[in-house]
């Protein structure tokens, strides 16, 4: 592979470092349970890709038994963190610490990609440029785009091609959900309750929607609201792919502009940004000042996604007005991070099922990971695709208006998947529904 | 391996599916066993049965021994190649359901299809599959056949061996061999498809199984009963079934095991009992399926259980299973290393297995916790430590010996259902002689005359 830079650490170095974690590897007992449930093995049916292989792969790495360190680093390359394999598994092993731990210490042997390294290092940490880029390619991506699927209304970016191949995306926003809000701090209403809004990459560049509708049940709801300016990234792509140093720089920017306030919640209508928060900030916070770390503790106990916040802690009313003549066929999607990660799964459906005009409907193979993993989709996008498929598949078998979902991550690859397959399925935030229903 | 035949064998299945690079073979060296891995010359993934059968015969022209994997969850060590020179063959893709035939009760399938996948098509269709090892979420279909899978129901619904008709293989020269048919009843030629059941891999490779099926039980209904004395729980399994009750399950988990699932799930289960059993009767109708029940509770109280707790609804009885559900998560998360026995003895003589299997324990300083199927007198004694520890680990060997001898000793078998594959190979002569043995190679050397059917495993 061209474009990586120099290797850091020599391969007696990595094995070494491996070795330390041969304890967590050491709990896995080859049963091989996690085939029933991981998407890429589902698909390529390669013992390799699933964690069992992986974790023999490292382990062999650890005593020396392989040296192709840079084949292994392909091999977690291939893993949607998704976590199904860790909730499935019965001798409890944590096989996304392990894989991320890994992919860190593999990294550091091997090196980054230079298209990483410049998302990574210098676009995801810069909101500015950031907003910049959104900007740009938004107002001028209808040189670039293809229409895709009417319907949906979703397009195809020639020029992204060798980064994201054929996908259907939806049009870029022209101005991001925080440009266009700015910093927002407003009092706690009638529920006596403020909450920090972190909106994440995505509902702020992409799904402006998702975080309007966030900002109109807290609204409806009398939730005060916090959000600095310029939040970063949540830190999940760079850690996901083994960028410690660029992922920590993340996490201390965030702990900065979130200091500046105090709130009760911190909630995202983004399931990969709170379980980021809550798992990963919370997993490395020994590696951050005394301060930080009492910070990052404190938030840990406070965030929320947002489904759970309006059923867990608003306790939200419906509206039943019962006599619809036509209601709209909905299902859900589970997240992994919010199913596997969080354990939410009851709250959106509880949501969906309460929703005037709708009529839930429960998909076969709901919590199945539909393949969507940050720089996943960008760097397997063949997997992601086939992976995706089946979602699709599980989706149009019992013939939905809407597929509802609580992750824009999961919103992205089940529009793209749907698209491609020329179906007309809207594809909508949970919160976006609620927030429908709560009229002007 | 030489470059141009794995050209040969990519010619055969394609680029993609022949994998020669290290870190992809090294995933195909070790199964569910603990056991020392082995890693194989090349790995090929057929897709049709043209290209399987192509496969096996440019192996074995080449002399290179063969060993056949469905999943890799055995737990005896029956896909670990025998040396560095095999050639895996896997059947993952070769995992079509070809035909469910409701009106004959019957199925076709590939040997790649996953059980629970097939359970729940056949389900779907109103049909029932019953074995279900488990591991049924991923074992396959051509590995249940290939070990004579059991499961939870063996006790009135039989183990794969009760529900095999018929099925093609290739033999070593890549010839396929039809057996059986779809029909009930089937005197043509040798009964080839007995002779390849529980196998492991050693005579020839399915490329097609069929499969009976039977009605699905309409009610059913679970029971838990809670023992001060194991002997008693024994008992009353003896007297269940002389009462001529046969229950779909009847499991039973010893006091260590109830302590673990205790500390692991926090269920409230009752850790002072000394055992409990766990039963479920079922049948076509409900009214029955009652009357069994309350006969099963008198039994249980007869023979000296003061605790027994039954089952409302679904919710209910899902909450008793949880405990079953939860012995094996329970044990494997206590100690790194989990080696799954499969001792087996008569029914009436589980008592005297768990009892010696809890000497053993003492004796060698070890964690063991019992579970199993005490319908069948099969138990999972299952030994908790780190195989990093080559002291502890030596501990574990013998005791497993042991187990073995106490088994037999018991008029037992060594293993149940999880098969002999390389772990227990050596130990066949012991519960058999020398001249099942030489019958048994002659057979083998008559159908895979340069012995390279995964070799080192079953019979040495
Ligand atoms: C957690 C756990 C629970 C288990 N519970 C049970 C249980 O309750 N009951 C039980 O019986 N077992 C149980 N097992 C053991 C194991 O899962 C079963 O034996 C299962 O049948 C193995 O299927 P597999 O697809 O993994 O086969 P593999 O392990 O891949 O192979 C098993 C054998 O089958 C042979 N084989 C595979 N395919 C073919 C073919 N097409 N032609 C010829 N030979 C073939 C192989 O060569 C090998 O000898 C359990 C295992 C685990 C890990
Ligand atoms: S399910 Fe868990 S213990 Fe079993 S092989 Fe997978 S990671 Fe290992
Ligand atoms: S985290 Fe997901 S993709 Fe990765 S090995 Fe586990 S189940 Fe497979």
């Amino acid at each position: 592979m061209n474009g990586k830079t120099k290797k850091r650490t020599s391969l007696p170095q990595l094995t070494k470092q491996l070795m330390a974690i041969d304890d967590r590897l050491a709990g896995c007992m080859h049963c091989g349970l996690c085939q029933a449930v991981c998407p890429v093995y589902g698909v390529t049916l390669k013992e390799a890709d699933v964690s069992r292989g992986k974790i023999v792969l490292l382990e062999n790495l650890a005593y020396e038994l392989l040296k192709d360190a840079d084949g292994v680093g392909e091999k977690l390359d291939r893993c949607l963190l998704c976590g199904s394999c860790r909730s499935n598994c019965p001798s409890g092993v944590d096989t996304v610490e392990i894989f991320l731990h890994a992919r860190r210490l593999i990294t550091d042997y091997r090196g980054l990609g230079k298209i990483k390294k410049t998302v990574f290092r210098f676009i995801l940490p810069h909101p500015g440029l950031m907003s910049f880029f959104v900007a740009f390619s938004g107002r001028f991506q209808r040189f670039f785009r293809r229409k895709a699927n009417k319907s949906m209304g979703t397009f195809e970016f020639p020029i992204l091609r060798p980064f994201a191949g054929k996908r259907h995306f939806q049009p870029l926003a022209t101005k991001s959900f925080s440009a266009e809000y700015g910093k927002i701090n407003t009092s706690a209403g009638k529920s006596g309750i403020k909450v920090a809004f972190f909106p994440g990459c995505v509902p702020d560049k992409l799904f402006v929607r998702i975080a309007q509708a966030s900002m109109k049940a807290f609204e409806k709801n009398g939730v005060g609201v916090f959000m600095p300016g310029s939040l970063v990234c949540c830190g999940i792509p760079n850690l996901v792919s083994g960028d410690y140093v660029s992922f920590k720089r993340l996490v201390k920017t965030n702990l900065g502009l979130l200091k500046k306030a105090e709130f009760d919640y911190l909630v995202s209508p983004c399931a990969t940004c709170v379980s980021s928060i809550k798992e990963n900030w919370f997993r490395y916070r020994d590696d951050f000042t005394d301060d930080e770390r009492r910070q990052i503790e404190e938030i840990h106990g406070k965030a929320m996604d947002i489904t759970a916040f309006l059923i867990d802690v608003l306790n939200v009313e419906f509206k039943t007005s019962g006599s619809e003549t036509c209601k709209r066929r909905v299902t859900y999607h589970d997240s992994c991070h919010l199913k596997k990660t969080l354990g939410i799964y009851a709250q959106p459906r509880n949501i969906l099922k309460n929703l005037s005009g709708l009529e839930f409907v429960e998909m076969p193979e709901a919590d199945r990971c539909c393949g969507s993993g940050g720089s996943f989709t960008l760097t397997q996008h063949k997997l992601a695709n086939q992976i995706g498929q089946r979602k699709r598949n599980c989706v149009v078998s019992i013939n939905p208006d809407i597929v509802a979902a609580a992750c824009p991550a999961c919103m992205l690859q089940l529009m793209d998947m749907l698209s491609q397959n020329g179906d007309s399925v809207e594809v909508k935030h949970v919160v976006e529904l609620y927030a429908d229903s709560l009229g002007r | 391996m030489n470059v141009n035949l794995v050209k040969e064998f990519m010619a055969i299945v394609g680029r993609e599916l022949v994998f020669a690079d290290e870190a992809e073979r090294q995933a195909y060296s070790y199964d569910a066993a603990v056991l020392t891995p082995q890693v194989p010359a090349l790995v090929v993934m057929p897709e049709t049965h043209e290209q399987l059968g192509k496969t096996i015969k440019l192996a074995y022209e080449n002399g290179l021994p063969i060993t056949v994997r469905g999943a890799g969850s055995n737990l005896s060590g029956a896909v670990i190649p025998s040396s560095a020179d095999t050639v895996v063959i896997l059947t993952s893709r070769l995992n079509k359901i070809i035909e469910i035939n409701e009106e004959d009760l019957y199925a076709v399938v590939e040997p790649g299809v996953i059980t629970s996948v097939f359970a729940e098509a056949v389900s779907s269709r109103g049909l029932f599959y019953p074995p279900d090892p488990g591991s049924q979420t991923v074992s396959t279909l051509g590995g249940n056949v290939a070990l004579n899978a059991g499961g939870l129901r063996g006790l009135k619904y039989g183990v794969t061996k009760d529900y095999l008709m018929g099925m093609e293989f290739f033999d070593y020269n890549g010839d396929l061999i039809k057996t059986g048919s779809r029909t009930v009843k089937c005197v043509t030629g040798y009964n080839l498809s007995g002779m390849m059941l529980g196998s492991e891999g050693t005579l020839g490779i399915f490329s097609q199984i069929i499969l009976k099926l039977v009605p699905p039980p309409k009610a059913s209904k679970a029971l838990m009963a809670v023992y001060d004395d194991i002997s008693d729980a024994s008992e009353t399994v003896a007297a269940i079934i002389a009462a001529h009750i046969l229950p779909c399950t009847l499991e039973i988990l010893d006091r260590k095991c109830l302590t673990y699932i205790e500390a692991h799930t926090r269920a409230g289960l009752p850790v002072e009992a000394a055992a409990i059993l766990l039963i479920e009767v079922d049948g076509s109708h409900i009214q029955a399926v009652e009357e069994d029940a309350c006969k099963v509770m008198e039994l249980c109280k007869k023979c000296g259980s003061k605790d027994i707790r039954t089952a409302k609804d679904a919710d209910e009885k899902n909450r008793l299973w949880e405990a079953r559900r939860n012995a094996l998560p329970a044990l494997a998360r206590a100690r790194p290393t989990t080696v799954l026995e499969d001792a087996t003895v008569p029914r009436s003589k589980v008592p005297a297995m768990v009892a010696a299997v809890n000497r053993i324990a003492q004796k060698y300083n070890l964690e063991i916790g019992t579970f199993g199927h005490a319908g069948d007198g099969n138990l999972h004694p299952t030994i908790l430590c780190d195989r990093r520890n080559k002291e502890e680990f030596k501990r574990v060997e013998d005791a497993v010996d042991e187990i073995f001898d106490a088994a037999l000793n018991l008029q037992g078998t060594l293993s149940g259902e999880h098969g002999i594959g390389m772990a227990k190979a050596k130990w066949m002569e012991k519960e058999t002689n020398r001249a099942t043995i030489n019958f048994s190679k002659n057979l083998r050397l008559a159908l895979d005359p340069k012995y390279l059917f995964n070799a080192g495993k079953k019979i040495l």
